[in-house]
This record gives C-alpha cells, structure tokens and sequence, in this order.
C-alpha cells in the first residue's frame, strides 16, 4: 500500500443470509412449525416419490376395491391400483403444477402491476379495465369455458389458470406498489437516472414483498383447490396421472358403501391448505409487525 | 357542567405523582416515563417541552389516564379533580373523556371524519354525553367558531373538512375540544404542521379561548418560542425525566440546567454572508403548472452562484418544492429556461445525460422517505458511487467509508438498515448519498423542519462545513426563517407562485420590507412572553388604521 491511503480495514461483512433465516426460525409459533413441518413433508413426498411409494404411479397392484391390509396400507382403488402410491405421486403432480402455476401468475401479475403503478396514464388504465373484466367472471367457469375451447391439456391447464390467476396479483401488486412509488426513494432513484429494470427490482419489490409472499401461500391454496376441483369434473389432470382431485372423483361412490377411500386425498388437499395457511399467517403476522416497528 | 360554577381558579385540578409509563417493544417492557410529578390548577396552562422522543405526548395522555397501545401505566397516581383516573374503570375514565378532558392533536385533518361535516363532529362529543340537546349544542358551537375567529361562523360548520384550510380546521378542533367546556384540555403540538402566519392566528384563538373559560391546558411542544407565548409555567422533559420546571418567564430568564440552557441558547449558528458572481444555475422566467391552468411558479428568476447558499422562503403553497422539481426535471416548466453553467438544461428529466444528472443532487425533507428502507448504508451510499463512477467491490466500500467519516459517522453504520438508525444520522445518510455524487448543486428541501432543534444545528453545521470542503452550491428551500438567518447568503422570498423578493441576506432581512415578507418575518414566534400580545395589538393598531 502506497502512504497517502488510508491502511485497508477489514470492513463490516453483512449478516448472511443464513443467519438470517435462523434468527427468523426462531420466532416462530407452533402453528407456523406445524405448517412448515407438514409443508416439508409433502415436499419430500412430491420430491422423491418414486423411492416412497411402495407401488408405481398406475400399476396394478392387486384387485379392486380392496381394505386396507399390509400389502395395501390404505387399499387399492376402482382398477386395483395402491391408494397410498397414488397419494404420494399425487403429491407430487398436484403441488408441482399448482407451484409452476403460481410462479407464472406471479410473473406475469407482479412485474405488470409494478409497472403500471410507476406509469400510470394509459397503460394502467387499459391494462386495469382487462383485469377488471377478468375479474368479473367467476374462475372456475371461466376455465371450463377456456379449456372447452382450447382443449384439455396440462400445458393449456397451466397457461389458462395462470393467466386468470394473475389477474388477482396484478390487482395487489399495482395496489401495494402504489404506496411504494410515491415514496422519495423512487424519486430519487429516478433522479440518479435510474433504468425501470433497477427502480421496480431494487426500489419498489423489496419494500412490497411481504404482502406478495403472503398472496403467494394463498394464491397456491386457491390454484392448487381449483386444480382439485377441475379434476374432479374432470377437465383437470387427466387419468392415468395421479392426482388428488381425480382420485375423489374417481372415488367418491365408494362413500356410500362406507369406504374411506375418497377422504384420504381429500385430508391430503385440507391438510396442506391448512399448513401453508398457517404459515402465511405467521408471515402476514411478521410482516405487519416489522411496519409497527419502522 | 357548561355553567362555571365550580371553576375556582387555582385549584388544583390535576395531580400526578412518580407517574411511570413503560412501552412494549421486543417482548420487553422499556421506561418511557421515568417517575414524573406534575401538578396543574384550574385556569394555568403548563406547557411541556423536549425533544421527539421525550416522553411529552405519552405524558400529555397520561394525563387524561390513558396509555397509548403497547403502553402501560406501572406506577404512580394520576388524580383528576378528586377521582383517581388508574383507579377508575375504563367506563368512568370514558365517561370523562370529551366532556371534562379534551385533547387536540397535532394533525386536524386526519383526526376529522373526512365523510361528515365540520359541525357533525364539533357537537358530536356533547351530544352523545347528554351534555346539552342537539340544537343548543349546535348553537354554541357556532359561537365558538365566531370566537376562535373563524370565517363564516354560522356556515362554516356544514363544510366537509377537505373543504377549509388547516389552520381552519385546526381551530374547529379547538371548537371541538371546547365543545363540553372542559376542565382541562390537551393540546399535543397543534400548530406544529401549519405555517408561521397561520399559526400566529391559531395561537391567539386558543390562547382566548382557554382564557375566556378559565380551564386548564396542558401544552405540548419542541417549539419554545411558541410555548413562551402560551404557558404559565413550563416543564422540560428528557428521556423520560423531568429536567427543570419554573413559570415561563422565570425559566426563559435564568434556567438553571445545562440541557435547558442548551435548547435555550438562540441558535449560535451564524455563517457569515458572501456573494458571488460565479453563478452555477440560474433560473430565468420559468412558468409551471400541474394542470395547466394554475401557475404554481410564475415567471420566477433565480440564481444560485457557486459555492454559495441561496435560500428559498415561503409559506406552504408558495411554489418553493416546485421550483425545485422544475430544476430536477421531474416537471418540466412550460416556460422560461434553466441554464447550468451557462448552458442551458434539457427540460425533461428524461432527456438529460448521466452527468448532467450527477451535478445536481437532492436531499429531502424526510429521510424516512427518502432511504429505502430495504437497502443497507452501504447500498443506499454505494449505488451513487457504482452508478457515476463505476467503483465496485471494496473499492466501493472504502469510499462508503470515507464518505461516512465525512459525514462525521464511522464505518460501524455500513450495514445498517435505515430502521437502525435516529433521524439525525439518516439525513446524514442522505447527505453523504448526495455527496457521493460529486454534485455542483444540492437542492435542499426542508432537510432540518423534520428534527428536534439540537439534532437541526447540527445537520446545519455539517452541510456548511461540507460546503467549505467541496465548494457546492445549496438551493435551500425552506419555511424556517430562522434556518434562513443561520446559513444563507441569498435569500429568495416566494409567495403565491412568484418571486416576492431576492437578495443578499443582510438586505433581505433588514428595513424596509415588502408587504408580505414584513408579515412572515414579523410572525415568527420569539422568544419573548410577551411577543404574541404585542404582536396582536400592533396588527389591530395597524387595522384600525387602515380601515
């Protein structure tokens, strides 16, 4: 080093973000670990599905329509098929394409709603009269009428309910980015001379994403429940896929004869609804009193 | 309980005693209030003065028995005209609320129902306490209105609250609070958001008031001057204690305590004047509007020279933020130029280069809104530095450093969030962004009125001394007049969108004065008890004489 600097110091790492999560793992309550728990068990279900599952996804296992047993925990369905095989593969497609679906929705919703916040005029007028309109029908029907058209499909399935979905984020992020934008740190960033890709990335995302972590946990209850339920009626996921919307309705007469059977996947749905409820609450919880705190 | 029967003046009417406040935060309980006594007769007006952070709104509501939520009320007794207010259950302490104890806080407009009218709320108090039938009550509170002299008393009551002016809508509050004729009214920073020449009016209409009924006023303030005007007795607060109490005139002749003798001292601040002819911006008939069809700056020439402060004065509405934000480019004027070292600017911000962009910085008036508060210091200084002069890494991070050292932080500030971090030390931060830019300009907008007066002269002193250090040139815009005095060398006095007066700063604030800076000039508050009465007298002498 020549003289005239000053000698190099060591200056202050920030926190990893290691530490970080510990600190926060810390704090949680029982109902957020119980959601977390349950959450990380069907992922590692979903995740590793095939060492799981004592069967495969649609073989055929023994006959049909049997009890319980210790060949067939939960006992085969209407073609023989293991039940519990099914639930863990089920895991596996449900959560996957409400996940993928989710993400998309997100995209597409957040980056439009930030956007038309920092540029209101026209954009925003027409881009927010679409979704209005979107709005005004009800999802489910919508994506009947949609996936009549285009036909069934997983990727149409995807793409549609992603796109529906989006609507219902566009509307928060553009409502909470709108609080964001007229802040002086937008101001000054655009006085700097700041590129859109920095203000909506490094200024307004930060600063809203805990309400869109938030939306996040439901929105994926809500796609993962219509996916269930577009099963169910049968323009879902189709057959021989495992899924556990198909699989009630594959097997929701044997309720009658007082067999279980159509109950299992559907704890399978209401259990991990009310995990990811729980830790969504827990974050809406944390998020809101961060804003206390400031 | 409208007649005054029972209103002996000197009575005691409140009595606290070793009075502890305590306040949740991370799940434990921390003092606020750290065993105060505080004693108030019937007709007195105490007025409790500290800095933000003091500890005087919680006492000020404690005073009427109530903690605020994540508050509580540990220890000591609170006893108002003979009843214990801790004692009392929640619907004997309600029963007192509105009707005997009144509190008026320091924003009107978001303490009015925006969806009724003024008059709705003035009475509703009285009303719904069976104190008077709804046409007496409504009655009276126009007499109120005529009293703290508001326009139009007997129709300004049906007006929404978006529809009067704040310094009106803070009188109807008064008129509010008065409404049950109460024993004892709370008045927590009332003219702190309005303007000085609004504020002299709603001084004197309080002041009136409280004098007419002979009740007892609790005055809650950092502003000393104003709580000269207003209190017979003042108490100073810090963290939580009482430092000294004494009658107004007694304390502001002699205090006796360092900390009082520190706020007292009338800012030593002076930077001597110097003018210039190396003018780096000037401003040159420019015209603004939002809509198009209100001028907000209307033909305004102004010009800022090198290494020099050019201050712009004004009341809220006056057109001094937009002057700025027409030299920024965010609103690009519809009229007139802007030249930058003689060249002129590109109007829109759009249009202007990185460098232009460089040379002319801004700091705001709230640094809570101005740091994101998602970005560490070293991001928020950082980026200026990695945007203009592409330094990255620790290069970056040794300059942040420099740059924090400049700013008389350390390098212990590098990885604090903006929520880590007290008011002074985040305009700091937002100092030393702009410095990292390397500007000729700084356009300064209200960067002290967010402060407590101690924390202000600092801020003040650092921007002078960093003025000597890097020869940039300040646009300081500003309401504060005394502000002005201290660090200006120009002053620019804006009203109504147009440039009243401007000038070197010895000119500017000495005999003879345009009509309207005489009237901002001769409003602010001074030190002197008796600088309202006299104030009034002069005006209504002058009145009378014109009329």
């Amino acid at each position: 080093m020549s003289t005239t600097t000053a000698p190099l110091r060591n200056i202050k790492a920030r926190r990893t973000l290691a530490e970080n999560v510990v600190r926060t793992l810390r704090t949680a309550p029982i109902s957020a670990w119980f959601g977390m728990i349950v959450i990380l068990f069907y992922a590692i279900c979903a995740i590793f599905a095939p060492l799981l599952a004592p069967y495969g996804e649609s073989e055929i296992g023994g006959a049909a329509y049997q009890f319980s047993s210790w060949q067939h925990w939960l006992g085969t369905d209407q073609i023989g098929r293991d039940t519990l095989s099914r639930l863990i593969y089920g895991a596996r497609n449900t959560i996957g394409i409400a996940l993928i679906t989710t993400v998309i929705s997100f995209l597409v919703g957040v980056s439009l709603g930030v956007l038309t916040a920092l540029e209101r005029g026209w954009l925003d007028q027409g881009i927010s009269r679409i979704v209005d309109a979107f709005l005004a029908i009800p999802v489910l029907i919508f994506a009947l009428m949609m996936l009549a058209i285009v036909g069934k499909g997983l990727v149409n399935l995807v793409i549609i309910l992603a796109l529906l979905d989006s609507t219902r984020v566009f509307r928060l992020a553009r409502a909470v980015a709108l609080n964001s934008v007229v802040m002086d740190y937008v101001e000054s960033a655009k006085l700097r001379g700041e590129g859109m890709g920095w203000i909506v990335f490094r200024e307004i995302i930060p600063n809203i994403l805990p309400p869109l972590i938030t939306e996040f946990g439901l929105r994926f209850c809500f796609v993962f429940l219509t996916i269930a339920a577009l099963s169910f009626l049968g323009v879902g996921i189709q057959p021989p896929t495992a899924d556990w919307g198909s699989m009630v309705a594959e097997s929701k007469s044997m309720i009658g004869f007082g067999r279980a059977a159509p109950l299992y996947p559907a704890a399978a749905i209401a259990l991990l609804t009310v995990a990811v409820n729980f830790v969504v609450d827990w974050f809406l919880h944390r998020a809101s009193g961060l804003r206390d705190g400031q | 309980m409208v007649s005054d029967k029972k209103r002996v003046k000197g009575e005691v009417l409140l009595e606290m005693r070793g009075v502890r406040i305590e306040g949740r935060s991370d799940e434990v309980w921390n003092p606020i209030i750290k065993g105060v006594d505080l004693t108030l007769r019937r007709g007195e007006v105490l007025g409790l003065i500290g800095e933000s952070g003091a500890g005087k709104s919680t006492l000020g509501l404690a005073a009427m028995g109530f903690a605020r939520p994540g508050c509580r009320i540990s220890a000591g007794s609170i006893v108002f005209d003979g009843k214990d207010l801790i004692a009392a259950s929640e619907d004997e302490r309600r029963a007192l609320w509105g009707s005997r104890i009144a509190y008026v806080a320091q924003s009107a407009a978001a303490s009015f129902n925006p969806a009724h009218q003024i008059l709705e709320q003035t009475i509703e108090t009285a009303v719904s306490h069976d104190i008077m039938p709804r046409e007496k009550a409504e009655a009276d509170a126009r007499d109120l209105y005529k009293r703290l002299q508001l326009p139009n008393p007997d129709t300004i009551g049906d007006r929404f609250p978006h529809q009067v002016s704040g310094g009106q809508l803070q009188r109807a509050m008064t008129a509010m609070a008065m409404s049950c004729r109460p024993d004892l009214i709370i008045f927590d920073e009332p003219t702190t958001a309005l303007d000085v020449t609004t504020q002299v009016e709603v001084l004197a209409a309080m002041r009136a008031i409280v004098e007419q009924f002979n009740t007892a006023a609790i005055y809650i303030t950092h502003d000393l001057a104003v709580v000269a005007q207003m209190a017979d007795r003042i108490m100073v607060l810090r963290y939580g204690n009482l430092v000294e109490e004494a009658p107004t005139r007694e304390m502001l002749k002699q205090p006796t305590q360092a900390y009082t003798k520190s706020l007292w001292a009338v800012r030593k601040l002076l930077k001597p004047e110097s003018i210039s002819d190396d003018i780096v911006l000037r401003i040159h008939d420019v015209t603004a509007s939002y809509t198009g069809s209100i001028k907000v700056l209307d033909n305004v020439t102004v010009q800022v020279p090198r290494g020099r402060t050019v201050a712009v004065v004004g009341e809220s509405g006056s057109g001094k933020s937009t002057l700025a934000r027409a030299i920024t480019g965010l609103l690009p004027p519809s009229q007139g130029e802007i030249y930058f070292n003689g060249k002129p600017l590109p109007k829109a911000l759009a249009q202007r280069d990185r460098d232009t962009l460089r040379r002319i910085q801004m700091i705001y008036q709230s640094a809570d809104t101005a740091l994101n508060p998602r970005h560490q210091v070293r991001d928020i200084i950082g980026r200026p530095l990695e945007f203009y002069a592409g330094l990255r890494g620790a290069a970056r991070d040794r300059r942040v450093v420099e740059l924090l050292e400049s700013i008389e932080l350390n390098e212990s500030y590098i990885d604090r969030y903006p929520s880590e971090m007290s008011g002074g030390q985040k305009q700091r931060i937002s100092i030393a962004r702009a410095l990292a830019a390397n500007p000729e300009v700084i356009i300064c907008d209200e960067v002290t009125s967010a402060l407590d007066q101690i924390v202000q002269e600092e801020i003040l002193s650092l921007l002078m001394r960093l003025q000597r250090d890097t020869n940039v040139s300040y646009l300081f815009i500003t309401h504060d007049i005394a502000t002005v005095r201290a660090i200006s060398d120009e002053i620019v006095v804006m009203h109504q969108g147009k440039v009243v007066q401007q000038g070197p700063k010895s000119k500017v604030l000495s005999p003879p004065y345009p009509a309207y800076t005489e009237l901002l000039l001769s409003s602010v508050p001074d030190m002197d008890p008796d600088w309202l009465t006299n104030l009034l007298a002069k005006r209504s002498r002058k009145a009378g004489v014109t009329a």
